[in-house]
Parts: C-alpha cells; sequence; structure tokens
C-alpha cells in the first residue's frame, strides 16, 4: 500500500463504508486490508496527537485531550459502523471522524478554533463533531450524550433506518445518572443503540475502583435487560469484534449492548493534567507494552502484511501530513467576531440584534458628556 | 367555535400536529396509556400508538435526553415533564444540551424540542407541586419560554412552537388548566410567539402578567377602575423572546408598571422586566416599577395564599404605583 501523497489518510478514508469482515469461528473477522487501514489510522492519531500535545505545551493550542493508548478501542469499534450510522462521541473519539473521512485541515482548525474550523471555534479543542460524518456534537459534561444517543437510535428505527448509534463513554461516565437513565431507557425502548465504555483506568485523578463496586462494567448491563460484554480493549481485532456483533443485532431489532473495552490511558487525563501526581510510573509502564498500535503491528508482521522497514517511511508520511495540515490551519484568520451571536437560535431575537450591534459599534467610540450629571 | 378548557386545548393541539405531521411524538410519565397526570395527552395513545405516545421510564434526565436525541434525528418530540418542580433532574439536559446544540456545533445539529410542564400553584401542592421556575430557561441562551393562559392561546402556541426550530420550554397555569375555559378555534391554528396580548387598554398604569396571574391582574384591574386608576393589562405569553415593543410602548403611555408573577422576586421574570423598562424608558417613567411576586421563600404548603400574589396584592401594588409622587 503506497503512502505518498496523503496516501494514509486517503486509504483510511476510503475505507467508508468500512465492516465488511468476513464471518469466521462464528464472529465477525477483519481482513489483512482492513487491517491495515486501522494500522494506518491508529498512527495517525498518534502523530496528530503527539503533535497537538506539543502545540499546547508551546501556547499555540489551548487544550488537548489524547487518545494515546486508546486508538484501537476507539477506531476498531468505529470500524464496525456503516456510513449512515451515527457516532455520539466523548473526549478522546475525534480520531473516528479521521476514520470516516473526514478530511484533516478542518480537523486541526477545529483544534485551533480559527475560520477554518467548520464549528466556528465555538468548542475548546477535542470536541469536534461533523454532520457529515455523523459525528455528533459533544459538550464536555460526563454522560449526557448517552440518552441523547438512546433518542435517535430510537427515531432513526422508528423512522423506519436500518441505523445504529454508537454512544461512547469512560469509565467516569458509568457513575452519572445520564448513564443509568441511558441504559434504562435503551433496555426499555430496545433502542438500536451500542455503548461502547473505554474503560481506561483512570477519571482524571480516580482509579476505576472509586467508579463503582461493580466486578466489571460490563455486568452492569445485565441490571438492564441486555447483553454486556468485556473486551481486551487494546487488541484492535476483539473490538471490532464485539462492536460489529453488538452493532448487527442492533441493526436486526435486537437491542442495546453495553461493551467494556479495556484499555489505558497512557499520557494525560488532558493538556491541564499531571497523572505523576495520582498515579504508578510502574502501571503506565506495564501497560505501554501492551501498545495497541504496536500489536496490530506485531500482528500485520506475522500475517507478512507489514515489514519493519516501512514504519519510518510512515512516520515520516505522517508527520508531513500533520505539519502541513498544522501550517495551512494556522494561516487562516481567527473566527471573525459577528459571528458570536449566529446560532443561539434559528431565528434571531431582538436581544441579540441588539447586542450584536452593540458589539459592532463599540461601546467606547460612543459620544460622553464631560462629566456624569444629576437632576435636581 | 368549541369552547374547551386550557388543558383541553393543549390536547386538541397536539392531536391536531400528530395527525399532520407524522414526526411529532409524544413522550414523558404516564402520558400513555394514563394520558397524562393531568389529562393533557388523553386519547392521544389510542389514536396514535406507543411508538408516537411514548411512556417512559421516570427520569427527567431521560426524558429530556432522548428527546434531544429524537429531535436531533429529525422527530419533533413533545417532552412533558409531569410538574415543572420536577425538571431540576433534566435540567442539566435542558441547559447544557438542548439550548447549546445548535451552538456548539455552528448550526450542523439543532434539536426543536418542545417540553411541556405545568407551572404555578395555587393547588395544595406545597413545594414541590407549585414552583415557577421560568426565569431559569429565560436566563439561559438558546431557549424559547412561553407562559399562555388562556385555551386559545394554549392550543395556538403549542402549534406554533412545534412548527419552529427552536427548543421552547412551554409552561402551562395548572391551577387554571379547568379553570380557564374559552373558545378555541379548530384545526390548524397558530398564536405567533414573541407577541404580547394587551387583555384591556388603560391610561394610568400598566399591569404585565403571564399564566395565572393574568385573571389575578384582571379582577384587580376591574377593582382599580372602580376606584379611577385605569389599568393596561399585558398578558406576555412569549416569556422570552419577550415582546419587548409592546411593554415599551405601554410603559412610556402609563409611565407607571406593575410586573406580576408567581415566581420569587429576586432575579425573577419581573427584574428582567423591570430593567428593560428603565433602560429604555427611564424619561418616562412617574414611579418606581412595582414588582408583585411570590415571596424569597420556598414555596409553603399550608400558606400558600399568602405566598401567592393574589389580586389584593396586585390591588395594593397598583395603587401605590398609581399614586406615587416622585
Amino acid at each position: 500500500m503506497g503512502l505518498a501523497q496523503n496516501g494514509a489518510t486517503r486509504e483510511v478514508a476510503a475505507g467508508a463504508p468500512p465492516g465488511k469482515g468476513k464471518e469466521a469461528r462464528g464472529g465477525p473477522m477483519l481482513s489483512g486490508e482492513d487491517l491495515l487501514r486501522l494500522y494506518l489510522a491508529m498512527v495517525l492519531v498518534r502523530v496528530l496527537d503527539q503533535r497537538m500535545m506539543t502545540l499546547q505545551r508551546q501556547g499555540r493550542v489551548g487544550f488537548y485531550g489524547a487518545c494515546t493508548g486508546q486508538e484501537a478501542a476507539c477506531l476498531g469499534s468505529a470500524y464496525a459502523l456503516r456510513e449512515n450510522d451515527w457516532i455520539f462521541p466523548s473526549l478522546r473519539e475525534g480520531g473516528a471522524m479521521l476514520l470516516r473521512g473526514f478530511p484533516l485541515l478542518p480537523y486541526v482548525c477545529q483544534v485551533l478554533g480559527n475560520s477554518g474550523d467548520p464549528t466556528k471555534g465555538r468548542q475548546m479543542p477535542s470536541h469536534q463533531s461533523a454532520r457529515s460524518v455523523r459525528q455528533v456534537s459533544w459538550s464536555s459534561c460526563i454522560g449526557t450524550q448517552l440518552p441523547q444517543a438512546v433518542g435517535a437510535a430510537w427515531a432513526a428505527r422508528r423512522q423506519g433506518d436500518e441505523l445504529v448509534a454508537l454512544a461512547y463513554l469512560g469509565d467516569g461516565a458509568t457513575s452519572s445518572g445520564d448513564f443509568h437513565a441511558a441504559m434504562n431507557f435503551a433496555g426499555v425502548l430496545r433502542a438500536p443503540v451500542v455503548f461502547l465504555c473505554q474503560n481506561n483506568h483512570w477519571s482524571i485523578s480516580l482509579p476505576t475502583s472509586r467508579q463503582t463496586a461493580s466486578e466489571s462494567i460490563a455486568i452492569k448491563a445485565v441490571a438492564y435487560g441486555f447483553p454486556g460484554a468485556k473486551v481486551d480493549g487494546n487488541d484492535v481485532e476483539a473490538v471490532y469484534a464485539a462492536t460489529a456483533e453488538a452493532v448487527a443485532r442492533a441493526r436486526a431489532g435486537g437491542g442495546p449492548t453495553l461493551i467494556e473495552a479495556e484499555t489505558y490511558r497512557i499520557g494525560a487525563h488532558s493538556s491541564s493534567d499531571d497523572p505523576t501526581r495520582y498515579r504508578d510510573p510502574a502501571e503506565v509502564e506495564a501497560w505501554m507494552a501492551k501498545d495497541p498500535i504496536d500489536r496490530l503491528r506485531h500482528r500485520l508482521e506475522g500475517l507478512g502484511l507489514w515489514e519493519a522497514g516501512r514504519e519510518a517511511a510512515l512516520q515520516a508520511e505522517l508527520q508531513a501530513q500533520v505539519a502541513a495540515a498544522i501550517e495551512q490551519a494556522e494561516a487562516l484568520p481567527k473566527v471573525a467576531p459577528e459571528t458570536l451571536f449566529d446560532d443561539v437560535y434559528a431565528e434571531e431575537p431582538w436581544n441579540l440584534s441588539e447586542q450584536r450591534r452593540e458589539l459592532t459599534r463599540g461601546l467606547a467610540a460612543r459620544r460622553r458628556p464631560s462629566e456624569p450629571s444629576k437632576a435636581v | 367555535m368549541p369552547v374547551l378548557t386550557l388543558v383541553q386545548a393543549i390536547n386538541d393541539a397536539l392531536r391536531v400536529a400528530m395527525r399532520s405531521d407524522g414526526r411529532v411524538v409524544v413522550l414523558g410519565e404516564d402520558v400513555g396509556k394514563f394520558g397524562g397526570v393531568f389529562r393533557a395527552t388523553a386519547g392521544l395513545y389510542e389514536e396514535f400508538g406507543p411508538e408516537r405516545v411514548v411512556d417512559t421510564p421516570l427520569s427527567e434526565g431521560g426524558i429530556i435526553g432522548a428527546a434531544i436525541g429524537m429531535a436531533m434525528y429529525g422527530l419533533r418530540p413533545v417532552a412533558e415533564i409531569q410538574f415543572s418542580d420536577f425538571i431540576y433532574p433534566g435540567f442539566d439536559q435542558i441547559v447544557n444540551e438542548l439550548a447549546k446544540l445548535r451552538y456548539r456545533s455552528a448550526g450542523q445539529y439543532a434539536a426543536p424540542v418542545v417540553v411541556r410542564t405545568p407551572f404555578g400553584g395555587g393547588i395544595k401542592g406545597g413545594l414541590y407541586h407549585s414552583q415557577s421556575p421560568e426565569a431559569l430557561f429565560v436566563h439561559t441562551p438558546g431557549l424559547k419560554v412561553v407562559a399562555p393562559s388562556t385555551p386559545s392561546d394554549a392550543k395556538g402556541m403549542l402549534l406554533s412552537a412545534l412548527k419552529g426550530e427552536d427548543p421552547i420550554i412551554f409552561f402551562e397555569p395548572k391551577r387554571i388548566y379547568r379553570a380557564a375555559r374559552g373558545e378555541v378555534p379548530e384545526g390548524d391554528f397558530q398564536v405567533p410567539l414573541g407577541k404580547a396580548r394587551t387583555v384591556r387598554e388603560g391610561r394610568h398604569l400598566t399591569v404585565i402578567a403571564y399564566g395565572a396571574s393574568v385573571e389575578e391582574a384582571s379582577q384587580a384591574a376591574d377593582q382599580a377602575a372602580s376606584e379611577g386608576i385605569e389599568c393596561e393589562l399585558i398578558d406576555l405569553r412569549t416569556l422570552w423572546p419577550l415582546d419587548i415593543d409592546c411593554v415599551v410602548e405601554s410603559a412610556k403611555k402609563t409611565g407607571r408598571v406593575v410586573v406580576v408573577h408567581e415566581a420569587p422576586r429576586t432575579c425573577g421574570l419581573g427584574a428582567e422586566i423591570s430593567a428593560l423598562i428603565q433602560e429604555r424608558c427611564f424619561v418616562h417613567l412617574e414611579a418606581p416599577v412595582r414588582r408583585v411576586t411570590g415571596w424569597d421563600t420556598p414555596f409553603p404548603y399550608a400558606l400558600e395564599q399568602e405566598y401567592l400574589p393574589g389580586a389584593a396584592r396586585i390591588l395594593r401594588g397598583v395603587e401605590e404605583t398609581a399614586w406615587f409622587v416622585a
């Protein structure tokens, strides 16, 4: 597979609709070509995250939440979707958009929050969304996307559309009221939704044991009346297989599934966090030895689909792609101030029109009397 | 023209909307077979079935969250929150999600959900079946907030709400669900949002009210008239975006304004109306803008009549404002 001229992202984007895996041993399996696509997508996300974190340290990006260590869980699950399926992401699933064909430049523009950002610089970095790839807009509020995913999935079924909503969450979100509401609604309404919990062991500074006394997250599904599955979240094939099975069941009218993909947040929660204050570096090292990208590379090498010699070229190619996107993005102007008042309502009310004029005019320009006076 | 109660008019509006638009679905607690605790959805389950009149589990966050997803996908959900006192478990979904979705996605996603909820006191409902939380939603950019006071407006405004693209919190004055009766046009009929209704014209003083307070204010205005004070009574109908032209025009005309609501006074809608009037009508004012409101306490059970701004209290506010001399 050639990597020249945006090869990696093109190849990845061309994968849609992915997930045409072959059935084998009773479960869906990925072809060698699928694995290679996923590998390139995972490495791209890793490279992108590293560059964005560097830009954050240099003051060129305000904030960043990386996917590092979780690429298999994020992308392996998203790969199981069809083009028209919807994703309700949380913080670390921007890479799923790239996997599904969203271009790199507007992605980087979103991180910078400039005029090239299709969401007009409204959100912090790592809060990407794009209707073009059916990735829904996320707030920063943990778990809120989950009942929304249930509603959208239910609506799709009611409209006769055979599609599935894939809702991402972390282990921390399982403590939220919205998690319970969503699981309960999904079970009762039998909505075609798949909940993909990336149990990355840490919710900022708290280990999963401070979120739940349950023996697993997957087992919680039992109480809601639908299947739960726990998979090795660093094994992209396992994540894909579990998601593909759940998605197929949902699509066929078999209701929701909760998947717990056990993985690890190798880096900080975000650029604002310092994990050395609360966790043992030995734990991080142990998980680095289980890095999902290394594992997939070894797998590809074993299948004869990759050679160690190609790694440097891939890295160089992806670095160049990301650097080019950053250069183009940084050349774009900031978001126009007038856009501040757009999109609050479909129909702009008088107070916003008034405030728009006030911002544009600038209060300082107004003529003032030489000194305030008081009527007597 | 048929004469309906306010709750019958709501029911009629839902039926009309559901017949004409297959995207309209109703969801909430007890809204299906039971027809809602106030009977607002009575008969809809029988006519439209469980896929369009959805009895949900008991979770306001789940109801609003699911409604957002439904609307995002293209349906027109009408979510019922059984009492507005119970809206707070869904508050995050309303304030952080519903209200901000269009903005944060720069228009890529929107959720035109109508949240219907009974509000206000006077039914011996105590702290948790009497509240008026409308100001919390007026304070939230991205939401429209309405509160009709007549059967005709209730139907027309609900049908307008379902035609719009913005999320709407639709407060229904439950104390007058059955007490308010009036002629209601049949079929599809809309009352535009954002327009107040001048209930009576007067030259001495303006009373601004909404919901169940309109009737109380009307009685106060009758009494005031017998004392020679001619009140102009404005039923705000849409709380936000409120009809600023109507409010300003009347305030300039009379120079004296009393604002009435059941919600607590501090940071209530009356505070905003008062600020808007002083900003726009300063030199026309003859008296301070007066607020006649619920007290800054939780809603009481035994003393609810002492809490509520009834006709007698409104009349006192009217008299003091009318005779105010600087």
